[in-house]
């Protein structure tokens, strides 16, 4: 009876002399995988279309002048692509190198700590962070001269507006997962989009308000989707400030949100009997990872007996 | 619909449909997931008409809005049927082979021209006419509502004019076309697919019918009254009679969310005894006699069913406070203190149990759920994927399973009449960071939270004299308020609006009308004469 099941086609192609088959539409990052090539990925989310922002997964394509980004390139019959060679590992390593020594990455998605690594990406090469001085608003057209013994950084002061959200943008790094989430890939409500040129880029709200006075709808899908921690809920913020945040004693139950009947799925973050987080999984068809004000926030009143 | 009460379709079907039409859902606020899908099949290029007394938040993302007055629905409805009747544009051989009592409907909307629509809806009547055409047109379309169709005192009638137009035109039991009542509660489908209805046992088997009775008194051990029950609006009737003289509560808060909190309270004051089991200590609880300490979400194991019949699994992640217990173990502990021998079952257990009496969550393990994300049901057998739509089975031919029946329902104003006395319409409903009494909701702290206000067209307040902020006095023929005035560019002069969330500072329902429909129980909610008056 459903009309969504269409005729699967199989692409073959090469990644490293070995070949792969996958469904059409597959990308060729999908191929790189199944290959058993781990390349690193900031700015690809599974349920986003890929922004190519960020270049950390480029691969070399045999007959294509410049490298490619895996995740947004569609794989192609006979595509022969080489994740190895020179030029793209020296691309990779140096855009994580510079990530790194611009935003702080120690909060990051678990799996960037092992691409540093695997890349040989030494971000410190780039002399320590001017960590104290935190960058002025953009003047266009008027760059000071390099800070030589220092690396440039994007850091400024955490902004805690209210009890959900903190956006800590030192560790941002630019990748516009949380504007396309806020966008037209999941909340269509248009809230931040990156303001600003070359270095001075930043996410920002309409006119830089603070985020109570946005369109911002407190739904925290940008929160879902950040890879650098970069976007926090204040609870995890202020606990890892504390140095509280335990992740490896916290259990993750499934349920369904307490709300109104859509049944989207949450994964409860407990540490000590108490909700630290909520988040839900990208991978269940009603959500793909988002939910709304209450599903991610308005839960605190259970166990809220005990405490008061 | 057309018997079983659920939903018809899929969520994912609304991203793949031609045509969506919201009537009486502020989705974007009440139900922001289920809005995604809606905004994808935006995206994927399907147009939008919302039909709503508000230009809502999700009206603003249609293509046409039918700015309707209050309670009027079914004047626009059946005029969208005579027009798509009178075009020529209905789906004839569906209504021959898959319907009934098609002629009755045709001579009863007969009288729903364009003009009489639009002069009791105050919506142009050519709006209606490319609704009407679009609908008529599309190769699949849904409707989807909410409580601005069922909070009425003729919410069934309402129901049914909406479900005449899918029947006329084939838009259900379809891949894309369906009927879709989006759930305002969590496990409010759960809660009627498990026979928490006055007139049904689990799975919508009729408690008046012997054979099914006997299935379940069998496995129960005992017997089970053989005539339906009571609906809230006739508890409330029974309280008033001195015959309902003792209540059971069990998480609710029917003081602050029943219609007319006023008459509500004398009412509930009148009772012998009242028990009242939930998380917190509510307004109701107070009242109690006695209250038992429930575990709340989070804190028990068990199921809720999605508005798109999904059955999904609930889990505990945190020890309950105190002296709380879970639901099951609360029952089963009450029934043993009645002298019956009730071991306490797990959650999974009672689940078994009952998917061995409902045949349309037979298929439903929970190992299953937990494998599958949830099945949507009906699910009969462990070899069974689940349903993402109903009602398929009217596209056999010859039709399976008896023909849908068109219901000739006319147009009723709302009980609450218009006066000089009492100018103004009051709608009520739901804010997008709050729910219901706010028992939930009023303990975390949003940024976006509006305490209670009366929402007034910006052309309304010029009127009266009055700016954002400035106290008014809200009187209708039941009670009086004051609240603070906020100015909403959605609503029309004539129509105020204010949310259910905070009945401490601004009871609405001190205002509302406890008219309720006969069919379901509902009260009219939705629409309230007021009059507003400037404090100076």
């Amino acid at each position: 009876m459903t009309t969504t099941d269409r005729q699967r086609v199989t692409i073959s192609a090469s990644v490293d002399g070995k070949t792969v088959e996958l469904p059409e539409g597959s990308s060729v990052l999908d191929a790189c995988r199944s290959a058993g090539v781990g390349l690193p990925t900031l700015c690809y989310g599974p349920t986003m279309t890929p922004a190519s922002a960020c270049r950390v997964c480029v691969v070399e394509l045999e007959g294509s002048r410049a490298l490619i980004p895996s995740c947004s390139r569609e794989l192609e019959e006979g595509m022969e692509i080489r994740t190895g060679t020179d030029r793209a590992e020296h691309s990779r390593r140096l855009v994580l190198e510079l990530l790194g020594s611009a935003s702080e990455l120690d909060r990051s998605e678990e799996q960037l700590a092992g691409w540093m690594t695997m890349a040989g990406a030494r971000s410190e090469r780039f002399g320590p962070p001017a960590v104290e001085a935190p960058r002025q608003p953009p003047s266009p057209g008027h760059h000071g001269s390099p800070e030589l013994a220092a690396a440039a950084t994007v850091y400024e002061p955490a902004k805690v507006e209210d009890e959900l959200y903190v956006r800590d943008y030192s560790r941002c790094i630019l990748c516009y997962r949380c504007v396309d989430a806020c966008g037209v890939e999941h909340q269509n409500t248009f809230a931040i989009a990156v303001a600003g040129r070359g270095f001075d880029s930043r996410i920002s709200t309409e006119f830089d308000f603070a985020l109570p006075d946005s369109a911002c709808v407190y739904c925290g899908n940008c929160i879902a989707v950040c890879p650098t921690g970069a976007l926090v809920g204040k609870i995890e913020y202020d606990m890892r400030e504390q140095g509280a945040w335990d992740e490896s004693s916290q259990e993750i139950t499934r349920t369904v949100c307490s709300y109104c009947g859509v049944g989207c799925n949450l994964d409860l973050h407990t540490q000590d009997n108490r909700i630290v987080k909520v988040t839900s999984p990208h991978d269940h068809d009603v959500t793909l990872g988002n939910l709304c004000i209450k599903g991610r926030f308005g839960w605190s009143y259970v166990g809220s007996g005990v405490d008061g | 619909m057309f018997g079983a009460g659920g939903g018809t379709s899929s969520y994912q079907e609304i991203e793949d449909t031609d045509l969506i039409i919201m009537w009486g859902s502020n989705a974007r606020e009440a139900h922001p997931i289920f809005f995604h899908h809606v905004l994808k099949g935006v995206h994927n290029g399907a147009r939008m008409f919302a039909v709503d007394p508000r230009r809502t938040s999700s009206a603003q993302w249609a293509d046409v809005w039918l700015g309707i007055d209050v309670g009027s629905d079914i004047a626009v409805a059946n005029a969208v049927g005579r027009e798509i009747i009178t075009r020529g544009m209905y789906d004839e051989e569906f209504i021959r082979e898959a319907t009934e009592g098609f002629d009755a409907y045709a001579e009863t909307v007969e009288s729903y021209t364009l003009d009489r629509a639009e002069e009791i809806s105050g919506v142009p009547g050519e709006a209606i006419r490319q609704l009407a055409h679009e609908y008529g047109r599309a190769e699949k379309a849904q409707i989807c509502w909410t409580l601005g169709i069922t909070e009425h005192h003729n919410a069934t009638d309402n129901v049914l004019a909406l479900i005449n137009l899918a029947l006329l035109t084939g838009h259900v039991g379809r891949y894309g076309s369906g009927l879709v009542p989006v759930r305002g509660q969590n496990n409010v489908q759960g809660g009627g697919d498990m026979g928490a209805l006055p007139n049904k046992l689990p799975g919508f088997q009729d408690v008046e019918d012997a054979e099914s009775r006997s299935k379940f008194e069998k496995v129960w051990g005992s017997q089970i009254p053989a005539k339906e029950g009571k609906h809230i609006s006739l508890m409330h009737e029974a309280m008033d009679e001195g015959t309902l003289r003792a209540l059971f509560v069990l998480g609710e808060n029917p003081l602050q969310s029943e219609a007319d909190s006023t008459e509500m309270e004398r009412r509930l004051r009148s009772l012998d005894f009242i028990v009242v089991q939930d998380i917190f200590l509510t307004a109701t609880a107070e009242l109690a006699d006695v209250v038992l300490p429930a575990a709340g979400w989070a804190e028990a194991e068990g199921t809720y069913t999605s508005s798109e019949r999904r059955v999904q699994r609930v889990r505990k992640a945190l020890d309950p406070p105190g002296e709380a217990l879970d639901d099951i173990e609360l029952l089963s502990r009450i029934a043993r203190a009645f002298g019956h021998d009730w071991p306490t079952p797990t959650a999974e257990q009672a689940w078994d149990e009952m998917r061995a009496l409902s045949p349309l969550h037979g298929g439903m393990s929970y190992a299953r759920l937990e494998e599958l994300g949830g099945l949507r049901w009906p699910c009969p057998t462990e070899d069974h994927p689940g349903s993402l739509f109903l009602h398929g089975r009217l596209w056999d031919r010859p039709v399976s399973g008896g023909r849908a029946p068109f219901s000739s329902v006319e147009y009723a104003a709302p009980v609450d009449e218009l006066t000089e006395e009492f100018p103004m319409r009051l709608t009520t409903g739901r804010r997008l960071d709050s729910y219901n009494t706010g028992v939930q909701s009023g303990r975390y702290e949003s940024p976006r939270r509006i305490h209670g206000v009366l929402d007034l067209s910006p052309e309304d307040g010029v009127a009266l004299g009055v700016s954002e902020g400035d106290q008014v006095r809200v009187s209708s023929r039941r009670g009086s308020l004051t609240a603070p005035v906020r100015f909403d560019r959605s609503l029309r002069p004539g129509l105020a609006f204010m949310a259910v969330h905070f009945p401490d500072d601004t009871d609405v329902n001190v205002l509302t009308v406890d008219a309720w429909d006969p069919k379901s129980g509902t009260a009219e909610f939705k629409a309230t004469a007021i009059r507003v008056e400037a404090l100076a």
